[in-house]
């Protein structure tokens, strides 16, 4: 049982697998010579290093592909810039095609002020597993990050909270939405119930909250210095008086 | 763009008021000076199982005396992994698990997953189908807003508008029930049509509603547009700016109320919405009082596009009539060898979709809700069916909004930013 779970966990902490197949480079363009989406082409001058390649897809949705290195500074650029202004970054999610193709951040944004809506893709590199955080532009990612790192096992540098948000803190199979994740779980169902009765359901506060919270920060503190003292009479009682 | 600035004068003809003219100064009685008192840092815990955080939401709030300084919502406790689910999943065998994230407004869902694929199919749904789904999705934002409003109203004391908006509810599960045969779990739509045409009666009952409905939305707005209780407890309370709104994502009537006249059935048109007639409205302040006259005024506008969509509604078949989409009418199936192909091949098989992907907005009773779905060629599952909820992004504005307020309004914005935690943890 103990040697299954390690190799299960490994895996977790390898990632998912590189194909043995190699696969074609990507063309940079979609047939199309030239969009006729003002931000792809401006994206395709400014940032010609960056753009892999870019695609209309589903009638007349704009897709760019790029690099996840400088997505920070691509990013910034299409917000700050008059021309673009993409105020709203209404979703950041990721898409892992299995088979050992690379798992991609996606982004969807819109202008309100152009009336334009970008999806920017970025493949990620198994050897990283990581891409710069954008919460300082926007805010409304901050839980959309979050979850992406929480079932994808993507790292968000910069991000200033980032934790599981949908799984509990201490899940310990991996990132579910990967494809290499069963539907079931990694873990036999008799090892899941285990571990679901035998946690501590003491653990109603997160470590942040009881670094925040003073009066629990306290009561742990005096249980150590009652357990050292053995001679103290009513330690439950004097305990409650200190602490006020 | 047509957008509608909601400014209701709350003077002497409001009786509910407390003193009844004396209501505009809506904050005079509460704003009685206090001594100085210490306080004490606290940690408290609301939820997961509490009714004000409507449904398994947890809030860690750090607390100085009754003043919040930080709150930490925790979420999760519902989590079903629908979104990996649904990669085990045909294109139609997907569409029940949508309307258990939204089960407050399951239609909306429903319709948005399917335009979703049918747009990355590239199919057309027939004219009849587009004005139905209209009917459809306006109903359930009626729906949505209605337990949005009674549950509201309970968390700041009113109990009568539960009543009321719980009666007309029941009725709108009725029109649930006649069309689909289930009253929240719907799973009304397919890929390329609807599970069924409307029944016969149904349109006359949907009448009845929309002949019935405004009376009891007037009675509402007479109980809590000039309350003056309703009044103190809301206005100035989880003030966002427009500027902030955008920014922390908020969509739908949240974003609405802080004076961003942001819909995406006027910003990013689908099903013909630039051809009706209705107004956008749009708060002025950001703050809770505005999110529920948006709402209010919500509903006025779907009544009146429900009556358009209803009047325009065509003749002609609902689902498109491609066999390679749509299921063969059962007397075919049973009595014609190639429709029983077909029906066996788009039941084991599914419909295969093309390379691609697309990213399907529309404007749900909560916000900007996506349906992004990912395929590669010849594909009958889904490679990603990704859901941007609104509700998920809008409840991680709280800590903003309530940092700095008393416990009691802490509730008070919670209710107020209309969430669901089905469609939070999925």
């Amino acid at each position: 049982m103990a040697d299954e779970e390690k190799s299960d966990l490994d895996v977790v902490a390898d990632g998912p697998l590189e194909s043995a197949v190699a696969r074609a480079p990507e063309t940079l363009s979609s047939g199309d010579s030239a969009s006729d989406h003002p931000s792809v082409n401006a994206l395709l001058e400014r940032f010609p290093g960056e753009v892999q390649r870019y695609q209309l897809t589903a009638g007349d949705q704009w897709v760019v592909w790029m690099a996840p290195e400088r997505v920070h500074d691509v990013l910034t650029w299409l917000k700050e810039d008059d021309g673009h202004a993409y105020d709203m970054m209404s979703d950041v999610t990721g898409v892992d095609y299995g088979g050992g193709r690379p798992v991609e951040v996606v982004y969807q944004m819109f202008s309100t002020k152009h009336g334009r809506a970008l999806r920017i893709r970025c493949p990620i590199p198994f050897s990283s597993m990581e891409i710069d955080s954008v919460y300082d532009l926007w805010r409304s990612v901050d839980w959309l990050e979050r979850e992406v790192f929480d079932l994808f096992g993507i790292t968000f540098n910069g991000h200033p909270d980032l934790r599981r948000i949908l799984m509990p803190d201490d899940y310990a199979e991996g990132h579910p939405l990967r494809k290499d994740f069963p539907l079931r779980g990694r873990f036999s169902r008799a090892e899941q119930t285990r571990r679901a009765l035998t946690q501590d359901v003491e653990r109603f506060y997160s470590t942040e909250d009881l670094q925040s919270g003073e009066p629990q920060e306290v009561r742990g503190v005096e249980v150590s210095t009652v357990a050292e003292d053995a001679s103290g009479d009513a330690p439950a009682s004097t305990g409650q008086g200190g602490q006020l | 763009m047509e957008s509608k600035t909601v400014e209701f004068k709350v003077g002497p003809g409001s009786e509910m008021g407390v003193g009844g003219g004396g209501a505009l100064s809506p904050l005079a009685p509460f704003d009685v000076s206090e001594p100085e008192l210490d306080t004490e840092q606290m940690l408290i815990n609301i939820g997961p199982q509490h009714p004000a955080t409507h449904g398994v939401l947890r809030l860690v709030c750090e607390l100085d005396g009754e003043t919040v300084t930080r709150v930490t919502p925790h979420i999760g406790y519902l989590h079903s992994s629908f979104e990996k689910l649904g990669e085990y999943r045909t294109w139609n065998q997907i569409v029940p698990l949508t309307d258990r994230m939204d089960y407050l407004a399951p239609l909306i869902y429903n319709c948005a997953y399917v335009m979703s694929v049918e747009k990355l199919m590239g199919i057309e749904v027939t004219e009849r189908c587009k004005v139905v789904r209209v009917i459809l999705m306006e109903l359930d934002r009626i729906f949505g807003h209605l337990l949005w409003l009674g549950t509201t109203a309970i968390d700041v004391g009113a109990f009568t508008p539960f009543l009321y908006s719980f009666q007309q509810r029941e009725k709108i599960y009725s029109l649930h029930e006649a069309l689909t045969g289930a009253r929240i779990t719907t799973s009304a739509t397919r890929v390329g049509g609807m599970m069924a045409d409307l029944p016969e009666g149904w349109l006359s009952q949907l009448n009845d509603f929309l002949d019935n409905f405004p009376k009891t939305l007037g009675e509402v707005h007479h109980l809590l547009t000039g309350n003056q209780i309703h009044i103190g407890r809301t206005q100035g309370i989880g003030v966002i700016s427009a500027d902030e709104a955008i920014n922390f994502g908020f969509t739908g009537p949240n974003l609405r109320a802080a004076g961003v006249p942001y819909d995406v059935r006027k910003d990013r048109p689908y099903y013909d919405y630039e051809t009706y007639d209705f107004e956008v409205p749009v708060g002025q302040h950001g703050d809770c009082y505005d999110r529920y006259l948006c709402r209010m005024e919500e509903m006025e506008q779907s009544v009146s596009l429900i009556r358009q969509a209803i009047s325009r509604l065509p003749e002609g078949p609902i689902n498109v009539e491609d066999s390679a989409v749509s299921l063969p009418s059962k007397t075919e199936a049973m009595s014609d060898m190639e429709s029983m192909i077909h029906h066996f091949k788009l039941i084991t098989d599914g419909i295969p979709a093309p390379a691609g992907d697309c990213y399907m907005p529309i404007e749900a009773s909560k916000g900007e809700l996506g349906m992004y779905v990912v395929a590669e060629e010849g594909d009958t599952k889904p490679v990603r069916w990704r859901v941007r909820p609104p509700s998920f992004v809008n409840l991680s504005v709280i800590p903003k909004l309530a940092e700095g307020h008393l416990v009691s309004d802490l509730i008070m914005i919670n209710a107020s930013l209309d969430i669901v935690l089905g469609e939070i943890d999925r």
